[in-house]
């Protein structure tokens, strides 16, 4: 998993070595200063040379503008290499994505996609910038600093070997038992916090049947329980600064005692006052980095699920095979012996058995109730979705032998839960064809019935569209999505409920303009209203996920039960008013 | 409906002056006596941790004194009751650190859930305006990013701040007491590195406001790509939203990168500007050690005499400028999560501070029955009968049984001053009678029923609710009595049994599955994988839309209202569907007032009204027949010649 995640530093290695060249000169240097300050003490009680003093000054203050240098550097590249890393993986993440199936997308819903492009990446890259900048500094501090204690301290660095333990110990205990308290906080807090998101989108019904009280006594009950929690696990980790306080008080106290009593009794000749001070400065460096090692496991272990969450949108398999035939024929579909399942663990097929053939150029309109899969029949003719049984054929190809983005651009679908994106009229429309000339951009909207309402917009084509189309109305949006889809030019065009905000008769006048210009294009469409298929050639009645019959207008009303039944409804009773368009 | 929606461009407001003042306050207000034992184990903590530095300094000099001797038998009855009185201070020290440690980490929780609670709460007052006009992220991230940021502040600056200045003024006066010249030294290191900690800091805050920017707009780009994903493969269009996504990941990285590069440097910069200033110390006490210049300090004017600096003034020092430094460094860290938790404290009053929605109403809504005079009383019996309590201002009370008549006269509103959506509105539904809207999208439908459930107060004119003027009649109570479906439906994370039952918290299971299955919305709840316990979640995202609507008007009905408002609630439900939740409904009706609002004409045809608006106006009004026969808007509309855009 690290391994994968990792690969993804790509380009930003160079910057990530580099924090770890100068963080290491970084340490060095920090770990002579006080090997240095000891000296200069030391001369400074011998004999007060300026001349000596200057030296040594000199060094020093040479030494802090290296480290401070290193320092610099170490932080510059440290945070160039965790942003760049963090660059990389939304890069991939969002790449990926776009790689997916339907069935994939469906795996993830998209706020989970979100949480993962954002929080998630945030934190690996704070986790990441934290690792580099202590992962080797911190061991080589410790290893330094305790080969120096040795070295200056002799004896006196015997404390280590009781106090280096005990913190080890003390802070292994601590984040084992607060680790598992935040990971359960963790989980509550995004818990509380969606129930929030939950209330401020439902605040109509929250107030339309007053509940207010009761939600805030949910909420109140949810809230207390977190701060318990909360509480508990803040307090374990609250032990850690105490802990650490008592390393250093014990080893301050250790080399005080020990040293004074080794000093006079050897008369200053095994180790004299600036080793003692030196040994303090060491064991102060040996138990900071391993706080700071602790640290780290904390960060990891925290940032661990983001890791996971990371590493399974990129090790998601796309589950759809491309192949190279690119050329489509006509636009024929058949389905041989269909049938679908969205999870190889539902237990109803979405589709059973469905045999239909439909020519090229033909209008084709389905109908049905609600869940009765008239969308999942129609998702599977551009491969949104693979057939989990039988074959489906476009052009009198199988479409799994055909190249993915060939087949969806000869095969337009408007789908039911259509979207426009922020930007103009026009790059909107764009999408169907990046090419498409302003004339082409007009033509497509007048067959969509859609360039008259634009062109009454003060700014026309160019008007902004806001982030998920909410100032145009639904009808509109339905519109000129389906322009949209006409600018590609398809050979089939699939309008999956695409009319359905739309008036009858403008509805009529779109279906009139496919029908004139542009007849060798197969026409499949979803709708809600007879009236919108009732002139089809042919129409597929579905019940359940089975073709319960075909056939046109008038064969459905004399031998489809279901058919009559719908038209009867919608033309309520001998109230014949309604539907008189052609 | 038109929603006035005012622009977010300006990015995130910088925190108001005295927000910190006002956390502080509520800090004490809320922990009166556990916040001042806090702060006095902070004080105890810090002073006890500066202290040790000058026994520390005269066992060296003992050491000092004795090495010469090497009797350490003689030596060490001076000094081991240094060390032992050192030893103390760190066991006062520790229990100090301990009790303030645990004592914050429960007051921090505590605060926050405070916090958490009074905005919610507050949330829940606030008028359905505030949600119109608020984005919900932006609403929402009050309680995650300003919380965050508020927790990093109370649980980490604020007892930082406390503990690094009191050392501060220990370590100062002890330097003092030694030696001002060596004291002036130090004071002038501090001083470059307040200016870099301000230069550097102010750096590092631009950009991480700018990073901050970017990210709301990284974000959205995402939000909206991932809400898109299936239209993008439908077009193919995965290569440009990797190119568009590329420039925009980049603007995020250069920001991202440039704040984190701030905040990384300060901290080796202090640090180093500390070894430093170590050095002049040693450079500067060296000179005078050779000078033999005069000292001065606390310790000299006590004494009343001046003497030459020694050199176990110098070394003392020189630890104690390190510790100092140590702590200019710690404070200068957490400039950063102040700027950033004072920001988010000043967005979080702003929730608690908003105007909350005013309810001057008095009259309520209780249970009734009837006496055998024939009179309404009161009584705490559920009786299924309701009535309207009026008190009069002579101290009399009347009561009015809730039938469900509606009337508005001339009624003016508008969402914002001089734009008037609705013009003139007079209209009356008797009980039992089904009230239709028809109209173009902004024609003012939803505004009216906005306007009956006082989401939005009118301008001018009168609703009456049973004869009562409906600012007389509290909120709660004329919710209670509108039952409301909306056309976007919104069911809350629980079992469909915990959402139906949301209509009426004391409806038992039979009374939630007959409401079901009035909605027609039995049928299919039976046939989910564990049927009425089945949970939900994410807005029901496991159901189809005309599910939800089926759950939601069961919702409905199980409050059993005697008025109903239905804005497009069956808009995503096939007609067929729709033509047995249309008889569950009309059953429920029966004798009850309904409004209702919808694009298919075959949904209200049956309407006992129909009015037509336009622009904010009824323009026609009457039974479908009667409309049918004016050959009007409505004749239009119905055969499909004119369009209800």
């Amino acid at each position: 998993m690290i391994k994968k995640l990792l690969s993804n530093v790509g380009e930003y290695k160079k910057p990530t070595v580099l924090t770890f060249v100068f963080i290491i000169a970084e340490a060095i240097i920090e770990c002579l200063i006080p090997f240095i300050t000891a000296n200069l003490v030391n001369q400074m009680k011998i004999a007060i040379e300026m001349k000596t003093l200057l030296t040594i000054g000199l060094s020093l203050v040479g030494m802090a503008i290296a480290s401070l240098l290193c320092g610099f550097f170490a932080g510059y590249t440290s945070a160039k290499a965790a942003a760049g890393f963090a660059k990389n993986l939304r890069k991939a993440v969002f790449g990926k994505i776009q790689e997916y199936s339907f069935e994939n997308i469906d795996k993830f819903s998209s706020s989970s996609l979100v949480t993962r492009l954002t929080t998630d990446i945030t934190n690996i890259q704070m986790s990441y910038m934290m690792s580099i900048r202590t992962a080797l500094r911190s061991p080589m501090m410790f290893i330094f600093s305790i080969i120096m204690a040795y070295i200056m301290g002799g004896a006196l660095a015997s404390t280590f070997v009781v106090v280096i333990p005990v913190l080890l110990f003390g802070l292994f205990f601590i984040s084992r038992k607060a680790m598992p308290a935040f990971r359960r906080v963790f989980k509550k807090y995004d818990k509380l916090n969606e129930s929030v998101e939950e209330n401020i989108r439902a605040m109509r019904v929250v107030k339309g049947f007053s509940r207010e009280d009761y939600e805030k006594e949910k909420f109140g009950n949810a809230n207390e329980d977190i701060r318990a929690d909360f509480t508990k696990a803040d307090r374990i980790i609250a032990f850690n600064h105490p802990l650490m306080q008592v390393c250093m008080n014990f080893n301050m106290i250790f080399v005080l005692t020990v040293g004074s009593k080794l000093i006079i009794e050897g008369m200053g000749s095994t180790i004299d006052v600036g080793q003692i001070s030196a040994m303090l400065t060491y064991g102060m460096q040996i138990l900071m980095s391993l706080m700071m090692v602790s640290m780290i496991y904390v960060m990891l272990t925290m940032s661990w699920e983001s890791m996971k969450r990371i590493t399974e949108v990129l090790s998601e398999e796309s589950t759809l095979k491309t192949h190279p035939v690119t050329e489509i024929r006509n636009g024929s579909v058949e389905f041989r012996d269909v049938s679908f399942k969205y999870s190889s663990k539902s237990k109803k097929p979405a589709l059973s058995d469905v045999n239909l053939s439909i020519s090229s150029g033909m209008t084709v309109g389905i109908i049905g109730g609600t869940g009765s899969s008239k969308s999942t029949l129609v998702q599977l003719i551009p491969r949104l979705y693979d057939a989990s049984t039988g074959t489906v054929y476009v052009g009198g190809v199988d479409v799994k032998c055909y190249d993915i983005k060939s087949l969806r651009d000869s095969v337009a679908m408007v789908l039911q839960k259509n979207q426009l994106f922020s930007g103009t009229i026009k790059e909107n429309l764009r999408w169907g064809n990046e090419n498409a000339t302003d004339e082409e951009l007009i033509e497509a909207c007048k067959l969509a019935q859609a360039d008259d309402f634009v062109s009454s917009f003060p700014d026309g084509y160019d008007t902004f569209i806001e982030q998920g189309g909410t100032n145009v109305s639904g009808g509109q949006k339905q519109r000129l999505c389906i322009a949209r889809a006409l600018l590609k030019k398809p050979k089939i065009l699939i309008l999956d409920d695409s009319t359905s905000a739309v008036d009858t008769k403008t509805d009529a006048l779109i279906r009139k303009g496919f029908r004139e210009y542009i007849p060798e294009t197969t026409k499949i469409i979803i709708a809600q209203r007879i009236s919108s298929v009732q002139d089809a050639d042919m129409i597929i009645v579905l019940d359940n996920g089975r073709i319960s019959d075909t056939g046109t207008h008038t064969e459905l009303l004399e031998s489809s039960e279901i058919y009559r039944e719908i038209f009867e409804q919608q033309t309520n009773g001998g109230d014949n008013d309604e539907e008189t368009n052609a | 409906m038109k929603k006035p929606m005012p622009d977010f461009k300006g990015g995130r407001p910088k925190a108001k002056k005295g927000s910190l003042k006002r956390i502080i306050k509520l800090l004490i207000r809320s922990y009166p006596i556990l916040i001042p034992i806090a702060a006095v184990c902070i004080i105890i903590s810090s002073v006890t941790a500066s202290l040790p530095a000058i026994f520390q300094q005269q066992v060296l000099s003992d050491i000092g004194e004795w090495v010469s001797t090497g009797d350490w038998v003689s030596a060490s009855k001076i000094i081991l009751p240094k060390i032992t009185i050192l030893a103390s201070l760190y066991f006062f020290s520790l229990c100090a650190n301990i009790c303030y440690t645990q004592l914050m980490a429960f007051i921090t929780q505590g605060f926050l859930n405070k916090m958490r609670r009074a905005m919610f709460e507050k949330m829940q007052n606030l008028p359905i305006r505030y949600f119109d006009t608020n984005r919900h992220g932006d609403i929402m991230s009050h309680y995650t990013n300003d919380i965050d940021a508020l927790r990093q502040l109370v649980s980490q600056a604020l007892p930082t701040i406390l503990q690094c200045s009191i050392l501060l003024v220990s370590v100062l006066s002890i330097m003092l007491y030694y030696s001002l010249w060596l004291t002036l030294t130090v004071l002038t290191g501090v001083v470059l590195m307040l200016f870099v900690t301000k230069k550097v800091g102010s750096g590092s805050a631009k950009y991480f406001i700018r990073q901050q920017k970017s990210l709301g707009k990284t974000e959205g780009y995402i939000q909206e790509m991932m809400t898109g994903q299936k239209v993008i493969k439908v077009f193919n269009h995965e290569k440009r939203c990797i190119e568009d996504f590329g420039k925009i990941n980049e603007e995020l990285f250069q920001d991202n990168f440039r704040a984190h590069a701030y905040a990384n440097i300060l901290g080796p910069i202090i640090q180093n500007i500390g070894n430093i200033l170590y050095v002049l110390i040693a450079l500067v006490g060296g000179m005078l050690l050779i000078t033999k210049a005069p000292n001065i300090g606390i310790s000299t004017l006590v004494a009343g005499a001046i003497t030459v600096l020694t050199i176990d003034v110098v070394i003392p020092f020189l630890n104690m400028a390190k510790q100092f430094t140590g702590n200019v460094n710690q404070v200068s860290q957490q400039i950063n999560s102040i700027a950033m938790a004072l920001a988010g404290a000043s967005r979080i009053f702003e929730l608690i501070d908003e105007e909350p929605e005013a309810d001057e109403g008095y009259v309520t809504l209780v249970n009734a029955e009837i006496d055998e005079k024939g009179n309404i009383c009161e009584t705490q019996k559920h009786t299924g009968k309701w009535a309207w309590k009026h008190p009069h201002s002579d101290g009399s009370l009347s009561y009015t049984a809730l039938a469900g008549d509606v009337r508005l006269t001339e009624v003016d509103f508008a969402y914002e001053e001089g734009k008037t959506v609705l013009h003139d509105i007079s209209l009356y539904a008797e009980p039992g009678q089904k009230i239709a809207f028809v109209g173009a999208t902004g024609a003012g439908k939803t505004t009216i029923t906005n306007l009956l459930n006082r989401f939005y107060d009118i301008e001018d004119g009168k609703i009456r609710y049973d004869g009562i003027n409906i600012n007389k009649i509290k909120k709660s109570d004329l919710r209670k009595s509108l039952g409301l479906v909306l056309q976007e439906t919104n069911l809350f994370t629980g079992t469909v049994m915990e959402n139906i039952r949301y209509g009426n918290l004391d409806a038992t299971d039979e009374e939630c599955i007959t409401a079901a299955k009035l909605a027609g919305a039995d049928d299919f709840i039976t046939r989910l994988p564990g049927g009425y316990d089945t949970e939900l979640s994410n807005n029901g995202d496991n159901l189809s839309q005309g599910q939800r609507q089926l759950i939601a008007i069961a919702r409905a009905a199980v409050a059993d209202p005697p008025v109903m408002i239905l804005d497009e609630a069956t808009s995503s439900i096939d007609t067929r569907t729709e033509q047995i939740v249309q008889r569950g409904m009309d059953k429920l009706m029966e004798g009850r007032t309904t409004f209702v609002i919808a694009h298919r004409l075959s949904t209200v045809k049956n309407s006992d009204v129909i009015m037509v608006l336009d622009h904010g106006r009824i323009i026609e009004r009457g039974s479908h027949e009667e409309l049918i026969a004016q050959k009007g808007k409505y004749y239009q509309l119905y055969t499909g010649a004119f369009e209800l855009e």
